[in-house]
């Protein structure tokens, strides 16, 4: 990257720098909004606001986490099977991943959510009778089903995509090594797919944290939900912002973490003193 | 299998009308946000590469709240808080003022398409080697027509692939102002469903129109992107 930055329509870099009219708005905006939140935040929590909300929006954070976490440890497991269908040569196999995989990534999470939800619900009887019904009877089991089918297809297209992108060389010189399939596949192709996957997995979460928030229409009382639930107690806007600093912080957090996993497992391909 | 489809017929007794309606609520909204979120993320991106420190750092703060928040809580925010805003103001003038359902989820779905559409904009401008700019400057070129003529065509042909990703996502994301009571496809299906107790099928009914309008916005936007690779030759 070359360091020229591509101004658009600006004049070349001029040796000055100042601070424009347009920046020092700007600042001053954010600035405003800072302090407006700030108020706004430490208002609602003075009282006794706090003791009476602050476990619940607390215990509602948690579910979030939880939610999260199960969707996307069961969509990890359901995504293999998937992704091994995208990269078959069989034909009809291939043909049921892709289906699979535009299906959920075509369509609304909470489409999806509402379908599974309210259609477990249609089918109640049915489940009962062969015993899934304490399941889909919590709404939380349901969002966390729902979520976990939706990334794994999105986490299918990065495990299939980033082995695809591992160069045919790799496989070859394995082969030619007489190593076995799984061999090749597990101590050549997968560490090198999955520096490059490590970024597009690092996104899906976050995608599925912001996604999560979807769960709170179906009574799930996660952070989303339990921030509504005080909001139609109080009227209180700013247990919405709360909700945005508490969604804000986890989002960044783990873009850092990401950041320092990249840096720490890809340090063989930078130059010493980088 | 017969009166479930009955259930989709045009006319007082199916949905088939008000599945349509929504239909086009959907598209109307996801084609309303869509100029906006771009423009708007232009205008970020080239915020991002400002000359002055204090630009850059107000568009970084801008995308990084509008891409870190959950998009329902963009919009409860926008909804709730511009109403909340708006009636103090207007009881201020002696009057009332609603913010519709679908001026908010506008809003709100455009705050978010902006702040991912500037990260693409901005990439697609770094991809853009200093040549084309220094090259355009040796022919005499106005920054103007620098941009216009040599810029932006190469620009849009670079941003396409991810711009059409974005488009995709917001389609999907107006599901969510059915929350805020926009009539759109999703709550016109839930309204069929409390009146019919059908759930699976009309909610998979909707999930095949998401789907359908999916493949329709790909479609579109393969023509733009074959317009916009006119000059390029294909390898």
């Amino acid at each position: 990257m070359t360091a020229v930055a591509a101004d658009s329509l600006t004049a070349p870099k001029m040796l000055t720098r100042r601070f424009s009219v347009v920046g020092i708005i700007l600042i001053a905006f954010w600035v405003l909004v800072v302090l407006l939140m700030v108020w706004a935040l430490a208002r609602s929590i003075t009282g006794d606001r706090f003791e009476t909300y602050g476990w619940r929006f607390l215990s509602g954070f948690w579910t979030t986490i939880r939610l999260v976490v199960f969707s996307v440890c069961i969509g990890a497991v359901i995504s293999v099977p998937v992704a091994a269908g995208r990269l078959s040569k069989n034909r009809v196999l291939n043909t049921l991943a892709y289906c699979y995989s535009y299906f959920f990534r075509g369509t609304p999470l909470i489409a999806q959510l509402f379908l599974i939800y309210y259609g477990a619900g249609e089918f109640a009887g049915p489940l009962k009778s062969v015993g899934l019904w304490w399941f889909f009877r919590d709404a939380f089991n349901c969002a966390a089903l729902s979520f976990a089918l939706n990334t794994a297809a999105y986490q299918s297209e990065i495990l299939s995509g980033s082995i695809r992108n591992v160069p045919h060389g790799q496989r070859e010189a394995g082969a030619a090594l007489g190593l076995h399939k799984l061999v090749i596949l597990w101590r050549i192709v997968l560490p090198q797919a999955l520096i490059v996957a490590l970024r597009p997995y690092g996104n899906e979460v976050v995608l599925m944290i912001k996604a999560s928030a979807v769960a709170a229409i179906v009574t799930v009382l996660d952070l989303m939900g339990e921030t509504r639930f005080i909001f139609a107690k109080t009227y209180d806007l700013s247990f919405y912002l709360w909700a945005a600093v508490f969604y804000l912080v986890l989002v960044e957090l783990l873009g850092r973490a990401i950041n320092l996993i990249e840096r720490r497992i890809t340090r063989h391909t930078m130059r010493r003193g980088q | 299998m017969a009166n479930l489809l009955g259930l989709l017929t045009f006319g007082p007794d199916g949905w088939g009308d008000e599945l349509l309606a929504g239909t086009l609520v959907t598209i109307a909204l996801s084609l309303a946000t869509v100029p906006v979120g771009l423009v708007a993320g232009f205008f970020v991106a080239l915020g991002k590469q400002s000359r002055d420190p204090l630009v850059r750092v107000a568009s970084q703060i801008y995308t990084t709240i509008f891409r870190g928040l959950p998009e329902l809580l963009t919009l409860f925010l926008v909804y709730y808080g511009a109403q909340s805003g708006v009636s103090a103001i207007a009881a201020a003038f002696g009057g009332s003022f609603q913010i519709s359902p679908f001026l908010a989820g506008m809003v709100a779905l455009g705050l978010v398409l902006s702040a991912y559409a500037s990260e693409v904009f901005l990439s697609a401008f770094r991809a853009i080697p200093a040549g084309q700019y220094e090259a355009s400057a040796a022919l005499g070129l106005h920054r103007v027509r620098t941009f216009r003529l040599v810029i932006f065509p190469q620009l849009i042909r670079l941003a396409l692939p991810a711009l059409s990703n974005l488009w995709l996502n917001v389609m999907k994301d107006t599901a969510l102002v059915s929350v805020i009571t926009l009539n759109d496809l999703l709550r016109q299906t839930s309204i069929a469903v409390g009146t019919t107790k059908q759930p699976f099928f009309f909610y998979g009914v909707a999930c095949l129109i998401y789907l359908l309008l999916s493949m329709a916005a790909s479609a579109g936007i393969w023509r733009i992107d074959v317009w916009a690779s006119r000059g390029t030759v294909r390898r």
